[in-house]
């Protein structure tokens, strides 16, 4: 046997010892699966969920006395299961649906991970909670808004995020206080583009905002990605609405910052529908020139040495970023997710989905301004709610919008740069 | 202009005069000048296209990833010496021109050996090795250039035109004009276009093929980075810009005719004027079906594209 044979085998015999000692450390291990778009145009949205649960990881497995009454802080790992640890199986859904659907079978048949959460784009999270539904494992999604999604009928599909129906109303509110207070907000613009998130948002407020009896005066639907937004910026300019609504992921919300800019036209009114106008990255490339954005948000760092404020300096550390409303809901969708596994004392899939639908969780349980945690027949949690923020200084947002949570005053109209 | 010498002009001139007081046509004029702007965007970052592809006949899947290449070294520029575009774009050309010349020996000249589908999948493996080398040196954040590096926005009797835009329009201009004197007038240029036609021959007249290939894809490339640091002004940066941005080089030089640079130019403006004006008047969801519908319907009829030779 010569020296190359010797080597070979004895790296073999070590990779193979390495693997045999990881499997047993996580036979205890509770599993979760992650799906989130780690690369393509979306990937900045998915490397901060990572983030972001990353750090809630910590917090459920490791004592953390400091965050007070939060659910699973105070020991590590998960009391009802032994201190059994979580690991989350990250798994990326690279932009597309199909993508996203194989990774969730790989999850559930390769990884068997006993629940999924994710998968950020509306459309991909509706394609992986069907493979999750076929095989009756839970899936909590935190973060996509379409209504659609806790409309068709799964029993094993939870969503802890307010919706674009919660929304369109907070927008309808809203504006209602604001015509109150003097501004202009009879004519109203949708900007979206054409994923499963636009299209299902856009609609949702036209039918909710027809039921007040008030009409969207135009609606621009653009194809995701654009390389150009001059038309639709221009056709704007010329119908001139009072509130111009952008529902749009970060390249496209980019791009039309720019567009405005250029063209100079600034709407009285801007209010975007969270997505690419809460990515950081948004907020450093074009936030300057956005001054003045409204926008909806459940997340509010809260005064210093909350637990907010804890959690939000951990994520910072971690990710270099400052906490967002999408992180933020992510995070509050894997907390509900492991409480109810802690709570159900077992990883047997229809165990969780008993204890999922038991969740109560109270306000002062969650990282979040929800009124607490809830779950309908259909999955949707009935208690999330939220608030506006505006993009003020053009680098922080701040609460204006309901009085009883305002930082500051809203300020109008929109300044832009 | 006398007064009586060219009524046509002179009708246009009226017509212009009275499309001002309605906002309705003054907002199409605007549409159709940001479309040409827009077109002289793609001609720029198809001109290296049209070189590799329609002439050294290699079809470069990783021609985005250059663009994007280059608009990160206009990035790195800014932000390590607080340069415009100026110092940026000459430094993105050369990078990248050095980035074609390196991809040729090591990779191009290997896999042109083989058959057809060895490009294909070389030159995407190339592309996806850009992209995640990139997005593991810089992070999936969007990232953007100040919105003042290219001093603001013209105002034309309100017909605004963004300087970074005219710049990149004017280069266009330049660059196309420069490969083609460089492909119909210089000796290079001939030896260039003799090895793409037949190689051995080539060689039998003493031109070395590879070398003139090397300086092909150093051409291409570095014009190719060249545009990527000019668009990188206007728009915004991210590892995956390149998958955006290709699709449309690759239509621009087919609609042009493979080989023909000026053809290459004469689809950029059209492609741009037609999906601005479509987004305009049809709807901006439809004006990707507008211009694909309009671009396989006219290969139909002209499979050689516009300006190619049949």
């Amino acid at each position: 046997m010569n020296f190359r044979t010797m080597f070979a085998l004895s790296c073999a015999a070590a990779i193979s010892f390495a693997l045999v000692s990881q499997a047993s450390a996580e036979d205890k291990a509770v599993k979760i699966g992650v799906i989130f778009p780690m690369t393509g145009n979306a990937a900045s949205a998915g490397i901060h969920g990572k983030a972001g649960l990353e750090v809630a990881l910590d917090i459920i497995n490791n004592a953390h006395p400091e965050l007070g009454s939060f659910p699973l802080a105070k020991n590590a790992g998960l009391a009802g299961l032994g201190g059994a640890k979580l690991e989350l199986v990250f798994a990326d859904n690279q932009g597309s649906p199909a993508t996203g659907q194989n990774q969730a079978l790989r999850l559930i048949t390769e990884e068997k991970v006993v629940a999924l959460t994710g998968a950020y784009q509306s459309g991909i999270t509706l394609t992986t909670s069907a493979i999750a539904e076929k095989y009756g494992i839970p899936f909590v999604n935190g973060e996509s808004v379409a209504s659609n999604l806790t409309e068709r009928g799964f029993k094993w599909f939870f969503r802890t995020t307010p919706i674009a129906t919660d929304f369109a109303k907070v927008y309808y509110d809203f504006l209602t206080d604001m015509k109150a207070s003097g501004a202009k907000t009879d004519s109203i613009a949708l900007v979206h583009d054409n994923t499963e998130y636009g299209k299902s948002v856009a609609d949702t407020i036209t039918t909710a905002f027809k039921e007040k009896g008030v009409a969207i005066a135009l609606d621009v639907a653009y194809a995701s990605n654009a390389t150009d937004v001059q038309s639709q910026v221009l056709q704007l300019k010329e119908k001139k609405p009072d509130v111009v609504l952008m529902i749009s992921y970060t390249s496209d919300a980019i791009l039309f910052a720019k567009t405005f800019q250029a063209q100079d036209y600034k709407p009285p009114m801007l209010i975007a529908d969270d997505a690419g106008y809460s990515d950081p990255s948004f907020i450093k490339a074009v936030g300057k020139i956005s001054q003045g954005a409204f926008n909806r948000s459940s997340w509010s760092v809260g005064p210093a040495g909350s637990a907010t404020a804890i959690i939000a300096k951990m994520y910072k550390e971690k990710s270099g970023d400052e906490m967002d409303d999408t992180v933020a809901r992510q995070m509050t969708g894997l907390f509900v997710l492991a409480e109810a596994i802690d709570r159900a004392g077992s990883t047997d899939p229809a165990k969780i989905q008993a204890a999922l639908k038991a969740t109560d969780l109270k306000p002062d349980q969650l990282m979040i301004g929800y009124k607490g945690v809830k779950f309908d027949d259909k999955g949707q949690n009935i208690l999330a709610s939220g608030v506006i923020i505006q993009l003020q200084d053009g680098e922080n947002y701040t609460t204006v919008w309901p009085k009883a949570n305002a930082e500051k005053p809203p300020v109008m109209p929109y300044k832009g740069w | 202009m006398r007064a009586g010498q060219n009524p046509a002009l002179i009708v246009v001139r009226c017509n212009l005069l009275a499309t001002t007081r309605g906002f309705m046509s003054f907002v199409i004029l605007q549409v159709i000048v940001g479309g040409l702007l827009l077109g002289a965007v793609y001609a720029l970052f198809s001109s290296g296209l049209t070189l590799v592809w329609g002439m050294m006949n290699v079809v470069n899947f990783a021609h985005g990833d250059f663009v994007m290449l280059g608009m990160y070294v206009a990035y790195l520029v800014y932000t390590l010496l607080g340069a415009g575009p100026l110092i940026g774009a000459p430094m993105a050309m050369l990078v990248l021109a050095t980035v074609g010349i390196i991809v040729y020996f090591a990779l191009i000249r290997e896999v042109m050996k083989g058959p057809m589908l060895a490009q294909i999948l070389g030159t995407f493996g190339l592309a996806l090795l850009l992209r995640y080398s990139v997005f593991w040196w810089f992070g999936a954040n969007f990232l953007t250039l100040p919105e003042n590096i290219i001093g603001g926005t013209l105002d034309l009797g309100g017909i605004r035109i963004p300087a970074s835009r005219l710049l990149a329009g004017i280069v266009a201009l330049a660059v196309t004009f420069g490969l083609h004197l460089l492909l119909t007038r210089t000796s290079l240029g001939s030896k260039m276009l003799a090895v793409a036609e037949d190689s051995t021959a080539a060689q039998l007249m003493g031109i070395r093929p590879d070398t003139m290939q090397a300086i092909a894809w150093a051409i291409a490339a570095g014009a190719t980075g060249l545009a990527g640091a000019l668009i990188a002004t206007f728009f915004y940066i991210v590892p995956t810009v390149g998958e955006t941005l290709a699709i449309v080089a690759f239509v621009t030089v087919s609609l042009g005719g493979f080989g023909s640079v000026p053809g290459a130019l004469v689809a950029g403006l059209l492609i741009g004027v037609i999906e601005s004006l479509s987004g305009y008047l049809i709807g901006a969801v439809y004006k990707d079906i507008v211009v694909y519908a309009l671009f396989v319907s006219f290969l139909w009829f002209r499979p050689q594209g516009l300006l190619g030779k049949s």
